[in-house]
């Protein structure tokens, strides 16, 4: 850190952070946007400005995708790698672009170039093959665009000068029900919460929520949570949870002095195959932020924060416009619509390529600056949450379900969908259909309904409900309904004609899980890892009916042992895989007893590389050698 | 006083006391519920699962599960002492474990937990992962080969030392790992003594103390004169 630049870049960006170390995200996301990398004297000097251990520093860096701690090329091209871009074609489109730049994938270029790589879904499943650019989304990826794309890294060409069409995201909206109909006016939501109290209620939420126990349904926030009640709204993340039940306990969580309620938006979306909170964020922001608006009147909390995934950072500064339009229409700040002490605001914080931070509490630890390690529950966030304040986290499509119910009542509401299912859905759909996009329907509709609206491309082998975490339904389960009483999710829905292999769709998650896994505990650390090789034996036809057992032990194991959803959750789609299309496994068998994990001829890989034969004789016998091929 | 409060362990009652957890009520009560990353001076860590429990039937971590009265927990059953050999293998094919030349053994809980549990086989191919040593300290050796990442290490130096000189980086298998406090990464650059505590916290053979290696030879040590079920809930 020895040139005057880099210094001033770096002390403006901590100074803009007020050198606080719980802002460690955003200040590290902002130094490598303006310095290209995270170099160990940045790290340091960092570390030494928010007054934290560096290791603490470098342990957050280390932690999330998207911090590069050694240097990065001047072009970083990341593949969406979600079975939807496979099924797109995405592996011989990354292929070709790397043998146009003489590059391995995942190796820098000799001349610091240019790195190519793949990244979990960017959620665009519905417009891929995807890919970012320097963290930029780029979507509808075809050869003709590799090669453009080759030329102009080669020629150097800044970003903004690419074409611009390649960064258009499309909202893809093909059903449109009450949230995304579009004619929502912003304000409306708040002024009938607000109308709701009696005349003397109309005091600020937060003056109220410090004294605890208020009759009911005398005043503006208990009014709000008496519709919340009516509404029956369960969230949208895919848990289910009363939204209702959560406010109240965050409600009801004694403060300490100085601390506030807080509400966060989960704007993870890192679940594959996911895509609505980014259309409900770039064309129904007004309906979200109003959401938490109306949340934190309810509980009384003055702060906000929207915790977006930064595979959607282009919409960083869009979603700001709109928070500093709100601002100035009174509708966030102080004295939100003239009332006194109504004070709440909204900031957006990016992730940094980390699945693992869309469970709660591994997104309020990213938040205070650190690695997204899933905390010990109990004590729950609603009472120990963002800074051990009493915090909710709800979804983006929640919150903008507060608003409609908010606007329309929660009665309103509850007469939409089912009895246990309230209100409506957006669904994600994607893979074979002729209408990839979003779906809106109430809550009940069967599986064959969407895939008849979405254009199902023939005969339809197996759907994927709510991504690699979900559930795989098979040909004869389609006439199974949307709620959380019947097939529960948080949006995705990936559909598989006939000509699809399902062992290929598991095997993909498999891969997943194994890469987000955030290591703290063992079951979900190894267990990935061990489920994943097991999977890669399956797929090069070395395997026998004992790796099949062992993928039912492994699943067994990290249900119930691991630290958080993510490692209990991790084999679902090879256990319903296993269970349902059990003949694509079994056709890649090749005994049915035992086989060894161990392949001779592919330990002689490294030496046929270092001499540069691939012909028969350099392999042990001509049965194995397509193994290295579909590697 | 009021009466005292009791769950059910493996049919047992147990006495404990409001706070505690599964686990302190065990120990206190001299009933060994296997761990690794667990100590009684240090906050639980909840990371190893090895004293995965079955509360009222539902898996649960007895380090950090509190007690409550009438509770029934599940701990030496033949479906919990399986899954814990499975763990203890996934630990053991991780990293690099040598034990025959390792100078902890003998005074390592993995092997001592193996051992009690009647671990017989790795079972599971070995990752063989690339770890390097770090003999960069004058009085310390750091052999990250086997290390569990059971995070003793950076609690002892951050709350019993004040130091903060580790901390656990990285993201999953391949990433997860110690970061040492210095820009180098190396603990020669930081202020660790072979006086702290977290010098002598290792429950395996990571943090070894240079020049008294051997000192007492195999066969005399800790878990060779009693096993870990033994030794772990001594008073």
């Amino acid at each position: 850190m020895n040139d005057q630049n880099t210094l001033s870049t770096l002390q403006a960006v901590l100074s803009r952070h007020g050198n606080d170390g719980t802002r460690l995200m955003q200040i590290l996301r902002e130094t490598q946007e303006a310095l290209g990398w995270l170099s160990p004297a940045t790290l340091t000097a960092v570390a030494k400005t928010i007054g934290w251990p560096r290791a603490k520093v470098e342990g957050t860096a280390a932690f999330y995708s998207f911090f590069h701690t050694r240097p990065r090329g001047k072009y970083c091209v990341l593949w969406s790698d979600n079975i939807t871009d496979r099924m797109l074609g995405n592996r011989d489109l990354m292929q070709a672009m790397c043998e146009k730049l003489w590059l391995e994938p995942g190796r820098l270029s000799e001349d610091g170039l240019v790195s190519v790589n793949t990244t979990s879904c960017t959620g665009m499943c519905d417009q891929g093959p995807a890919l970012l650019v320097n963290y930029r989304a780029i979507t509808r990826m075809d050869m003709a665009r590799v090669e453009q794309m080759v030329e102009l890294i080669r020629s150097e060409t800044p970003l903004d000068q690419w074409p611009a069409e390649w960064f258009r995201v499309e909202d893809n909206v093909r059903r449109a029900d009450i949230l995304l109909s579009g004619n929502f006016v912003p304000g409306s939501a708040l002024r009938a919460a607000v109308a709701r109290a009696t005349a003397d209620g109309t005091t600020a939420s937060n003056d109220r929520s410090v004294k605890e126990s208020l009759p009911r349904g005398l005043v503006g926030p208990t009014a709000m949570l008496d519709e919340m009640r009516l509404s029956n709204l369960r969230g949208r993340g895919g848990a289910g949870f009363s939204t209702r039940l959560k406010w109240e306990a965050c409600r009801n969580a004694p403060l300490k002095d100085g601390q506030t309620r807080i509400v966060v938006c989960n704007a993870d979306e890192g679940e594959p195959g996911t895509f609505k909170d980014r259309v409900l964020l770039s064309a129904h922001a007004d309906l979200v932020f109003e959401g938490m608006t109306v949340a934190a009147y309810a509980i009384g909390a003055t702060k906000g924060f929207v915790y977006l995934r930064g595979e959607y950072r282009y919409l960083l500064e869009p979603l700001n416009e709109v928070l500093a339009r709100r601002r100035q229409a009174n509708l966030l700040g102080k004295n939100i619509l003239g009332l006194s002490g109504a004070d709440f605001d909204i900031e957006i914080h990016l992730g940094a390529g980390a699945y693992v931070c869309g469970e709660e509490s591994a997104l309020i630890e990213s938040l205070e600056g650190k690695p997204g390690r899933p905390r010990i529950r109990p004590p729950f966030p609603v009472t120990n949450g963002y800074l051990d304040q009493p915090t909710i986290v709800n979804n983006v499509e929640t919150f903008a379900s507060t608003a409609m119910i908010a606007l329309n009542g929660g009665e309103w509401f509850s007469k939409i969908g089912t009895k246990q299912s309230t209100g409506t859905k957006i669904l994600s759909v994607s893979g074979d259909v002729l209408r990839p996009g979003l779906y809106e329907y109430p809550f009940g509709v069967t599986i064959q309904q969407v895939l008849d609206d979405a254009g199902a491309k023939g005969c339809v082998q197996g759907v994927q409900v709510s991504g690699p975490s979900g559930i795989t339904l098979s040909a004869d389960e389609l006439e199974r309904r949307i709620a959380f009483e019947d097939t529960p999710t948080a949006g995705a829905m990936m559909v598989f004609d006939c000509s699809r292999d399902m062992f290929e769709v598991a095997h993909n998650f498999a891969h997943f899980f194994a890469h987000e896994s955030c290591g703290f505990c063992t079951p979900c650390r190894v267990g990935t890892q061990i489920v994943a090789r097991l999977m890669d034996k399956l797929a090069t036809n070395h395997g026998s009916q004992y790796d099949i057992s062992e993928l039912f032990k492994m699943h067994r194991l990290m249900q119930g042992a691991s630290h958080c959803g993510l490692g209990n959750t991790a084999c679902n789609s090879i256990f319903d895989t296993l269970n349902k299309f059990k003949p694509a496994y079994e056709r890649r068998l090749k005994s049915l007893d035992f086989e060894p994990a161990f392949d001779l001829d592919a330990a002689l890989s490294e030496a046929r590389q270092m001499t540069g034969r691939d012909d028969a004789g350099a392999h042990l016998s001509n049965e194995l050698s397509h193994v290295e091929t579909s590697r | 006083m009021s009466e005292q409060q009791t769950f059910l362990l493996d049919n047992e009652e147990i006495p404990f006391n409001p706070g505690e957890t599964i686990m302190q009520a065990a120990k206190a009560a001299g009933k060994y519920i296997p761990h690794l990353c667990w100590h009684p001076e240090f906050k639980p860590h909840g990371s190893c699962k090895l004293c995965t429990v079955k509360v009222n039937g539902r898996f649960g971590s007895s380090c950090t599960m509190q007690a409550t009265a009438g509770i029934t927990v599940e701990n030496r059953t033949t479906e919990l002492d399986d899954k814990r050999r499975t763990l203890l293998q996934m630990l053991f094919i991780e990293g690099n474990h040598f034990c025959p030349s390792c100078e902890k053994s003998g005074n390592c809980l993995l092997q001592a937990t193996a051992y009690d549990l009647g671990m017989m086989s790795p079972h599971f191919d070995h990752f063989y992962p690339d770890r390097p040593v770090d003999a960069s300290h004058p009085d310390v050796l750091l052999d990250f080969n086997r290390c569990i990442l059971c995070s003793l290490c950076v609690q002892a130096s951050e709350l019993a030392d004040k130091k903060f000189v580790f901390n656990m980086g990285g993201r999953g298998m391949r990433g997860r790992k110690i970061i040492i406090n210095s820009e180098s990464g190396k603990l020669g650059d930081t202020n660790f003594s072979v006086d702290d505590r977290a010098a002598s916290i290792c429950p395996v053979g990571v943090i070894l103390k240079k020049r008294v290696g051997f000192a007492v030879p195999y066969g005399e040590r800790k878990y060779d004169k009693a096993p870990a079920s033994v030794v772990e809930v001594a008073k």
